[in-house]
């Protein structure tokens, strides 16, 4: 099986270098992404099958000399692999409609299957030097990709910050691995998982490991390159890049904490439960105050991140209590959430790409009223935005009453900080739901609803039938796993069994496909059933409205209280829209002020109302640091232009100093 | 299974026959107290008749999600309703959906309002939905964290299992509990869109959320709407009356009937009496008040992680 | 838990007083506020004859007869018509906005609850949760000291704290009538001084609002 996997990925690699020779050629899009979407589906196959099986493992010579390179396909491996696949195959089908808009071509090609093939490597990847040979390569391939419209206005900018916070995450992912490894330099991960480290160097390592692989999948205060790397790149890789990398990121933190370093430590459960809290709620906050649509989705794959770490501290804090059952469930509530998260986070990606290429605007203020021009687009793009708002009975839903489920599980601990930082998180998380709700309300109402605001809006068209099909692929996806919960927790029992002990007791024996995560007196969901019977209801009250009432419809103008306003200016905008929620909220997180300058009585000049919105995360963190690091770095610049007796000067007091240590150490 | 069936569609008709007339007599309390005759109780089931034999007026740029929108919300609303106890617990289908799935299938009931509000792009669409949206990030919260506290007393968040522990075991008084019945009142006004937060009865832009909402509606559209909106106050005097005061619940069906409509009917006469009392809060006085309820339930629950006694 | 039914009524009156705080932590019109410190003082004279009650301490009850009447009606009559001589009863005063102000309180709570629970865990477990409950309400007490401008609702906040001490006190199981009376009386002194000096202040500079009186200082610190 794992000899599988790796073959798709040398095909990967393989077809790169097809791409970079074929770029310019017409069929060289057909090529490469057609290959993508071939591999990407058959590996999506193979970890479909590998896992129920046993983990199958492989060492081959490559890398370094006396380690080899370690492959192994366990059940974590292949549900990440499984998850891959699915948006890989998902992009790569867009991309085969949504390529042909690609002004650089040769930009983006070559690219496309290493990145794909570096995604695929880190899943499998067994021992320390393959796995950051690995995470290096997605992100200097993704980075590639962020810089490939490279002349546009801030993406320069976005792949700055993008390549100085992915050398962070890799720099303190090696300092994780490095003292897992300890001081014999076992760096497969079999070896670390027959080490024990000490309490202090696993805490250490347990820090280090949130810190660089939490920066890649987007906590904060890590995310600020998030939104902006996110948005640079072309749709197909938006939705790679936050649908998939990111889950990816979770990955390597699910390895590190939960396989490789053993038993859990009491306090590490209360402090991921208090990053993923926090993240949830400055994510979707963040996101509401943006009126960029690929923005508003980037800010909002750091709220969903959120809710996978508090899945993933609530798995830590009964894991470390001797409560597997409990673990097994909120493991399970996080990784339901990363399936669900990537289908429809491509999903609404690969909407905002068909808009993007249907009215040239990414804006919504520049938009409305697609839902007349585009409105299979719209459809899909309302079923993304109902499955991520968690409305039953599509997926989002499934997954935060799983994480709801774990929250009331055990009441009974004995640790203070857990006693405190539970409820605090099911209080964010209701928050951060009801927040999203408002946030998808706002993106779908202004953008598709009401009347086109410019030229460009009025005119789209829709997108082809590639684009279509996948975003309606995802969008089938979203109600199959929202109808049928039980057979995705099926597939993660392997997974949770392996990481924690124990497993969710069998769901698709229950009575008519409900879920029942503990026992069935205490709480259960049927996703079928609420769908059914909400569409028996709404046939019934057509039909009988329909046998019962008057036909008579006739169109006329907007009543609007009587003062009907034929400019689409009197529309909300979505800085309109979030005006409510950005004076409760905005005022306390994001300082947000409003200014109304009003002119004197006979002035002719216009009354002005300026929001002023600060982002505390980068003026209190990463203003400080990189302002610091450009004062060292012009400090420590003097020494580029000193004389050549002063070089020969400092060579000679190096030398002399450890003559000196070397004296003393004895 | 067949009596379940019974049971169960007798619930769904009965919720839907009794709504309206909840409306009706809250209007007639207030009416009363305002020394008026006030329109019959019986006078939303006349209404509903009028709205549905007149014909529906679209605006030109309607979209197809402004004519399935009321459809959706009827549904979604009477569906939550079946899964309330209100004249008994157990009920066939009660286990397909807990207190959380009621929450999330009210907030889709909105979620489609909202949008459905959007459509026409008027900007009394545009205020109806953002006030509305900025009510429910507060609102859906608190319910969430009363919800909590209640499943942590009685160790589910099944409706009918809570309801036959609050109905059968001696629960005693509870501090989290007394929490919980003060911010679940102030969520059912704010989602009922009751006095203080919003006036059920007014067209004045400044004053209105709901109404805003469905200002471009007429018609049979109009009517799927009205009866959702009776149907969520039935739904939400329901779960207090099983939730805090159940009594009668652990009799028959005749005793249950009976002392439900009795709680309707005190429930309808105290929100009169409520709505008369108080003036309606200004826009920006409503997160306050909601926070208080947010507060006050994040409180109960912690009260219950931190001491299971309370 | 089956502690039975004195346990949940002590309880319920304790978490009464912790939501009357709240409420009255949520004011921030003078009147209401006001009339929420009569009936945080209500609860009280009611916690405490119910603990006279149950404890069969008779002399209890004097101390609930003087909650009920020094400081549910004398003492927010007198405020009463302070607030209206001073021409402040329009202000709307806090320093934080509400929200912020009731997530501290929570947080208090919390704190209260993490501090006394471990301490008392001999303790009788009826007046274990009771103490912590008590120590929550006097933060909250200090809480809306920090949180005001004005020191007419600074006086409220000051009496909520004593309040808490009460009801920590009763709850303990043997506080002698001569404590009671003594602190009584020295919260009613330093109230009446509290008051003359308001007066002068008003009568002085035309203001009671903290901020204004502070730049009337001469050297800032």
């Amino acid at each position: 099986m794992i000899a599988l996997a790796l073959t798709c990925i040398v095909l990967l690699l393989c077809l790169a270098v097809a791409g970079a020779f074929a770029a310019l050629s017409p069929s060289g899009r057909h090529i490469v992404y057609g290959g993508a979407l071939a591999i990407s589906a058959a590996s999506l196959l193979v970890a479909l099958f590998s896992l129920g099986a046993a983990p199958s493992v492989v060492t081959l010579p490559l890398g370094l000399p006396w380690t080899g390179a370690h492959f192994r396909l366990d059940p974590l491996a292949a549900f990440f692999l499984v998850v891959v696949g699915l948006g890989s195959a998902g992009s790569s089908l867009y991309a085969l409609g949504h390529g042909r808009y690609e002004h650089e071509p040769q930009r983006v090609l070559p690219f496309y299957p290493v990145f794909l093939a570096g995604l695929n490597l880190v899943v499998v990847a067994d021992d320390a030097f393959s796995f950051l040979f690995a995470w290096e390569l997605m992100s200097l391939a993704s980075w590639a990709l962020v810089m490939s419209h490279h002349r546009e206005t801030g993406n320069a900018h976005a792949g700055y910050v993008y390549i100085i916070m992915a050398s962070f995450s890799g720099l303190a992912l090696l300092l994780c691995f490095g003292l897992l490894a300890g001081p014999t330099g076992g760096y497969s991960f079999d070896a670390m998982r027959a080490a024990h480290p000490t309490p202090g160097i696993a805490a250490l390592a347990l820090v280090l490991a949130l810190i660089g692989a939490g920066s890649k999948a987007g906590i904060v205060p890590l995310h600020a390159w998030l939104p902006l790397a996110h948005p640079a790149a072309p749709s197909h890789v938006s939705a790679l890049m936050s649908g998939v990398m990111t889950k990816v990121a979770v990955y390597g933190f699910v390895r590190i904490a939960f396989d490789l370093l053993g038993p859990p430590a009491w306090w590490s459960g209360t402090m991921v439960l208090a990053v993923g809290g926090v993240t949830a709620v400055l994510g979707v906050l963040y996101a509401l105050m943006e009126h960029d649509l690929k923005r508003l989705l980037a800010y909002h794959t750091v709220e969903n991140i959120g809710i996978i770490f508090i899945g993933l501290g609530l798995a830590l804090a009964f894991g470390a209590n001797q409560l597997p059952v409990a673990a097994a469930l909120g493991l399970t509530a996080a990784l339901f959430h990363v399936f669900n998260h990537s289908v429809f986070k491509s999903l609404l990606f690969f909407g905002t790409g068909a808009v993007l290429t249907a009215t040239g605007e990414r804006d919504m203020d520049h938009l409305g009223g697609l839902i007349h021009r585009m409105p299979k687009t719209a459809f899909a793009f309302l079923v993304g935005c109902v499955a991520i708002s968690a409305l039953p009975p599509l997926n989002g839903f499934v997954s935060e009453w799983l994480t709801f489920q774990a929250i009331l599980l055990h009441p009974d601990l004995p640790q203070w900080g857990l006693k405190l930082a539970i409820p605090a998180d099911g209080a964010l998380l209701a928050l951060s739901a009801a927040l999203a709700a408002a946030c998808f309300v706002k993106a779908f109402g202004v953008t598709f609803l009401g009347r086109p605001r410019t030229r460009a809006a009025a005119d789209a068209r829709e997108v082809d039938s590639f684009s279509l099909a996948a975003m309606f692929g995802f969008a089938a996806l979203c109600l199959l796993a929202g109808i049928l919960p039980g057979a995705v927790i099926d597939l993660l029992a392997p997974v949770t069994q392996m990481l924690t002990g124990a497993s969710m007791p069998t769901q698709l024996d229950v009575a008519w496909l409900s879920i029942v995560p503990v026992e069935s007196a205490r709480s259960s969901y049927n996703g079928l059933l609420v769908f059914l019977f909400i569409a028996l209801s709404a046939s019934l009250a057509a039909l009988v409205v329909r046998r019962f009432a008057a036909h008579g419809q006739r169109r006329a103008p907007a009543w609007d209280c009587g003062f009907p306003d034929p400019r689409p200016e009197t529309q909300y905008t979505g800085a309109s829209f979030a005006q409510p929620i950005r004076r409760v909220f905005g005022a306390v997180v994001f300082r947000t002020r409003e200014t109304v300058t009003m002119p004197p009585p006979g002035d002719i000049a216009p009354a002005r109302i300026e929001k002023h919105i600060s982002d505390p995360i980068w003026d209190t963190l990463y203003a400080p640091v990189a302002g610091a690091v450009w004062h060292l770095s012009l400090l420590l610049n003097h020494l580029q232009f000193l004389t050549i007796r002063r070089y020969l000067g400092f060579v000679f007091a190096a030398l002399v100093i450890l003559l000196l240590v070397l004296a003393l150490w004895q | 299974m067949i009596q379940g069936l019974f049971v169960q569609g007798a619930q769904m008709a009965l919720v839907l026959l009794l709504a309206p007339l909840l409306t009706g007599l809250v209007r007639k309390v207030k009416a009363r107290l305002q020394r008026r005759r006030g329109p019959s109780p019986i006078q939303p089931y006349l209404d509903l008749k009028r709205l549905l034999g007149k014909e529906v007026v679209l605006a030109e740029n309607a979209s197809w999600l402004f004519r399935v929108a009321p459809y959706v919300i009827f549904a979604v609303t009477w569906v939550a309703a079946a899964l309330v106890p209100t004249f008994a617990t157990g009920l066939l289908f009660s286990w397909s959906g807990d207190l959380i799935a009621i929450t999330a299938l009210l907030g889709s009931a909105r979620f489609v309002q909202a949008l459905a509000a959007m459509d026409i792009g008027t900007s009394f669409g545009g205020i109806g939905a953002s006030r509305e949206v900025m009510i429910a990030s507060l609102a859906e919260p608190a319910m969430l964290m009363i919800v909590l506290s209640v499943a942590l007393v009685a160790g589910s968040t099944q409706l009918s299992t809570v309801a036959d522990y609050m109905a059968f075991s001696a629960v005693g008084l509870r501090v989290s509990l007394a929490l919980g019945l003060v911010a679940f009142i102030i969520v059912a006004l704010a989602e009922n869109a009751r006095i203080p937060v919003d006036n059920p009865a007014t067209h004045l832009e400044l004053t209105m959320v709901h109404e805003a909402m469905v200002l471009e509606y007429s018609g049979r559209h109009l009517a799927l709407i009205e009866l959702a909106a009776s149907l969520k106050l039935l739904l939400y005097v329901s779960v207090i009356a099983c939730l805090f005061f159940p009594f009668g619940l652990a009799g028959g069906y005749a005793l249950g009937l009976a002392t439900w409509l009795v709680k309707l009917a005190v429930a309808c006469v105290l929100l009169g009496v409520f709505e008369m009392s108080i003036a309606k809060m200004r826009v920006f006085r409503v997160p306050n008040f909601l926070g208080a309820a947010l507060m006050l339930s994040l409180l109960g629950v912690l009260l219950l992680f931190v001491s299971g006694g309370m | 838990m089956t502690h039975g039914f004195a346990f949940d009524v002590a309880h319920m009156l304790a978490g009464g007083l912790v939501l009357v705080s709240f409420a009255m932590l949520y004011q921030d019109r003078l009147y209401a506020l006001i009339n929420v410190l009569a009936l945080h003082a209500l609860v009280l004279a009611a916690s405490v004859a119910w603990q006279a009650h149950v404890q069969h301490a008779p002399h209890l009850y004097i101390t609930a007869a003087i909650a009920l009447g020094f400081k549910a009606i004398v003492i927010p009559m007198a405020l009463r018509r302070m607030v209206f001589r001073l021409g402040i009863h329009r202000e709307i005063e806090t320093v934080v906005s509400i929200g912020l102000t009731m997530l501290a309180g929570i947080a208090l709570v919390a704190l209260s609850m993490m501090v006394m629970l471990p301490v008392t865990a001999h303790a009788d477990p009826i007046a274990r949760e009771d103490i912590a409950l008590a120590l929550s309400v006097v933060l909250i007490g200090l809480l809306m000291m920090v949180t005001r401008r004005n020191a007419v609702s600074q006086v409220a906040g000051f009496l909520s704290l004593e309040n808490g001490v009460n009801l920590a006190a009763t709850g303990a199981q043997g506080m002698p009538l001569v404590v009671e009376i003594s602190v009584a009386f020295s919260v009613l002194i330093a109230f009446i001084v509290i008051g003359i000096f308001l007066f002068r202040i008003r009568e002085r500079f035309d203001t009671v609002d903290l901020q204004v009186l502070d730049q009337f200082r001469g050297e800032r610190g």
